[in-house]
């Protein structure tokens, strides 16, 4: 038979057409017959070496033919749309699972992976993974915030680290110069960053242990009021070419002040030697104590996953049973926490120096998101304190809004559960 | 009787010798099987449009009628319940609103400056391709690179931005230009990039129509006694742009409608994006993507939002007449 130029060109369409809808999820290619194929997801780390790490451990699996990848730019959402699908992750990293990624089922239980390990997770951070007694990630790494001061300047200007709301409210004032402002919150002003920080330092939370709003309560339109303050006088760094999450501003002389996270603390040290120390935001009010936020990387299995007991397996195996592969990840690659206390304990880097206190601060004054704060709640506060924040609006008007809308979210919660 | 007569008449010979299906079938390929060469050819682009926008679209609209948090096949019918929520939420509204003068100030705006760069550029007698170029320039750069640019280096709030170093050689103090809300400088940011983004586009298409005008039309009014300038332009100039106009017009309220970009990219941190300056487009991905998965709720706003811009669209389009022929 002879092939027509038409109908050549006919095929060669069509078979473009079918090729050109492959997808690469991690999991098919190659084999090298370890039995089951997983993909696992991590975020990207900016510290070097971590992506390397990862896949040494995912190698040294034996069980299973561990695929990682290693996922730049907008990792939750991209996690949130492929749990979606069967193409996702069959394990994953999570800043959560969320409260609805729970209750809708898209992620798997995994207190009998945890066992009686479970006692030896940081309570603080293990407590935002579980939900109605069951555990639904491993966290894997503990990061936390807190706020970094210059010795140097702050002794200049007659000022001592501040305890209290009030005096750091005043401390920043004393520090701003022509060149140099007091204090960096980030670009924001700190209504994204701080979050529930500030309610926390005045005894109160966001969700309370029963499930209620917790800051239905006159100190936090007060605490928020000090932010406003720290806005109104001009202390603030804003509009730095970074954000709070990178300590530039900070190195730089920007500001004599600023709220980063510990994982900036090596670049600081290199930067300014003994010239810098550490606090936990400052406490407000006569109820108020100190705060640090505190949050923890999770690894997750998928509900969609291929073959959930061998994904289950592995989590077990790394994040469970593999100390000397957590140990390694948290701490030979920037700086963070192990979320094992055992780990913490016998971590050297964290005896000493700035970050002993912050390894303190993060273990007395810890506090995490609640796992009942939904996006919802957090986008409604987070406006409500911008607004509060730069616009001056009147905090007890702002909250009273949030708590409304903050309730009903919370009614939502528990109806479907009930 | 002629033998075209008889051809009509007679039944074909293979007609009427094959089966009756590959009758009906050389019927639907019609003549020298142009139907099925424009299946091949029309099909696939057909297909990819059903499946990449028309079943979405429908899809959408079916899940804005359900309580769909963190799926895409919910079970749970709540009626309107998503669209009474919307528009019940002031975040929302505020966001119709901001984008709505954004609108109203960028589209004029625009218009009005990419006029004027055509109209000179139109005079010039020398160097004209190297200003056309220089003008059009811009629009080869995307709306990220550009935003991080005004973002990082021109309007960022230290003392080492372009702008606070040039408004401190008259000693003003540093501004934050994207942090401030009192006054809103952060609108100078959004509308200087979208300018300088889109302005020499529009100078293109202005400046062709404006060469395509006949000298004749200049030369006539000169002879009637019109003065060059002000008269001209009004009278003649502007009435023979009117079918760029309207174009022009369209293109813009259509790329207002759709901003998001330098948006996002100037205002949005790691922490969300603050509630001033927020288009419908980036409040809805804020709460229908990320982490707060409702894509019942952000269904139900992006079919409200489709409905505006279909709204407006056709409201325009019979205002200015668009698709009338020109008289």
């Amino acid at each position: 038979m002879t092939i027509s130029r038409r109908r050549m060109l006919a095929t060669g369409t069509a078979l473009g057409l079918l090729t050109a809808c492959g997808s690469n999820t991690g999991r098919e290619d190659g084999g090298s017959g370890k039995g089951p194929k997983l993909s696992h997801w991590y975020h990207q780390y900016g510290e070097a070496g971590t992506e390397e790490a990862v896949k040494r451990y995912a190698a040294d699996y034996e069980k299973a033919d561990v695929r990682v990848q290693w996922r730049p730019g907008n990792y939750d959402e991209q996690t949130a749309a492929a749990l979606l699908t069967t193409s996702g992750p069959d394990v994953f990293e999570a800043n959560g699972p969320t409260l609805d990624q729970i209750r809708g089922g898209q992620v798997l239980d995994l207190t009998e992976q945890l066992g009686d390990a479970k006692d030896d997770f940081n309570p603080v951070v293990l407590k935002p993974k579980t939900y109605e007694g069951r555990i639904w990630a491993v966290p894997q790494v503990v990061d936390m915030q807190l706020l970094y001061y210059r010795k140097s300047l702050l002794s200049e200007a007659g000022v001592r680290p501040p305890r209290t709301l009030d005096e750091l409210v005043d401390a920043a004032k004393e520090l701003t110069g022509k060149k140099t402002k007091g204090l960096f919150l980030g670009n924001d002003g700190g209504a994204g960053v701080l979050g529930g920080t500030p309610l926390n330092a005045a005894g109160l939370s966001l969700v309370t242990d029963d499930g209620k709003v917790g800051f239905d309560d006159p100190a936090a339109a007060r605490a928020l009021s000090k932010l406003r303050a720290l806005y109104a006088a001009k202390s603030l760094l804003l509009g730095a070419p970074s954000d709070w999450s990178d300590p530039s501003a900070f190195v730089q002389g920007l500001t004599a002040m600023q709220w980063s996270g510990l994982w900036a603390l090596p670049a600081v040290q290199k930067a300014l030697g003994d010239d810098f120390g550490v606090l936990p935001f400052p406490a407000d009010g006569p109820g108020g104590k100190a705060a640090v936020p505190v949050g923890a990387y999770g690894a997750a299995v998928s509900a969609r996953a291929r073959d959930k007991a061998a994904a289950k397996a592995y989590v077990k195996w790394l994040w469970v049973e593999s100390t000397d592969h957590q140990r390694d990840f948290a701490l030979s690659y920037g700086f963070h926490i192990p979320a094992r206390l055992s780990l913490a304990k016998k971590a050297d880097t964290l005896t000493k120096g700035p970050a002993a206190d912050a390894v303190r601060y993060s273990t007395d004054h810890g506090n995490a998101e609640p796992l009942l704060w939904t996006p919802a709640s957090r986008v409604a506060y987070q406006d409500a304190l911008s607004r509060i924040i730069k616009s001056g609006a009147d905090p007890e008007r702002e909250l009273k809004k949030v708590v409304r809308k903050v309730s009903a979210e919370l009614a939502r919660t528990r109806k479907k559960s009930a | 009787m002629s033998a075209v007569a008889e051809q009509k008449t007679a039944p074909h010979p293979e007609t009427a010798a094959a089966p009756a299906g590959a009758g009906r079938w050389r019927r639907l390929a019609g003549p020298q099987n142009r139907n099925v060469w424009f299946w091949v050819f029309v099909g696939p682009f057909a297909l990819g449009l059903l499946v990449f926008t028309y079943v979405p679209l429908g899809w959408s609209v079916y899940l804005s009628f359900f309580d769909a948090h963190n799926t895409v096949s919910p079970t749970e019918f709540v009626g309107l319940d998503n669209y009474t929520a919307l528009l019940r939420e002031e975040a929302f509204t505020d966001s119709l609103w901001t984008f709505a003068v954004f609108t109203a100030f960028i589209v004029p705006t625009t218009f009005v400056l990419s006029l004027s760069l055509a109209l000179m550029v139109n005079r010039l007698r020398r160097a004209q391709a190297f200003f056309r170029s220089v003008f059009f320039l811009p629009a080869a750069c995307s709306y990220v690179v550009a935003a991080l640019i005004w973002k990082m280096s021109l309007f960022n709030g230290v003392r080492f931005g372009l702008a606070n170093t040039v408004l401190g050689w008259f000693g003003a103090e540093q501004t934050a230009w994207l942090s401030t809300t009192d006054p809103p400088w952060y609108w100078l940011v959004i509308v200087t990039v979208r300018l300088w983004l889109q302005a020499g586009f529009y100078m293109i298409l202005f400046l062709a129509a404006l060469q395509r005008i006949s000298p004749a039309l200049y030369e006539a009014a000169a002879v009637d006694g019109a003065r060059p300038g002000w008269q001209v332009l009004r009278h003649i100039t502007l009435p023979q742009l009117r079918a760029t106009s309207v174009a022009v017009v369209l293109l813009l309220v259509i790329n207002a409608f759709q901003a998001f970009d330098e948006f996002y990219n100037l205002l949005s941190d790691a922490r969300g994006y603050p509630p001033y300056a927020r288009p419908p487009l980036v409040y809805l991905y804020y709460t229908a993507l990320g982490q707060g998965q409702n894509l019942g709720y952000g269904s139900a706003g992006a079919v409200l939002l489709a409905l505006i811009i279909a709204v407006v669209t056709v409201g325009q389009a019979r205002w200015f007449g668009l698709g009338r022929k020109e008289d």
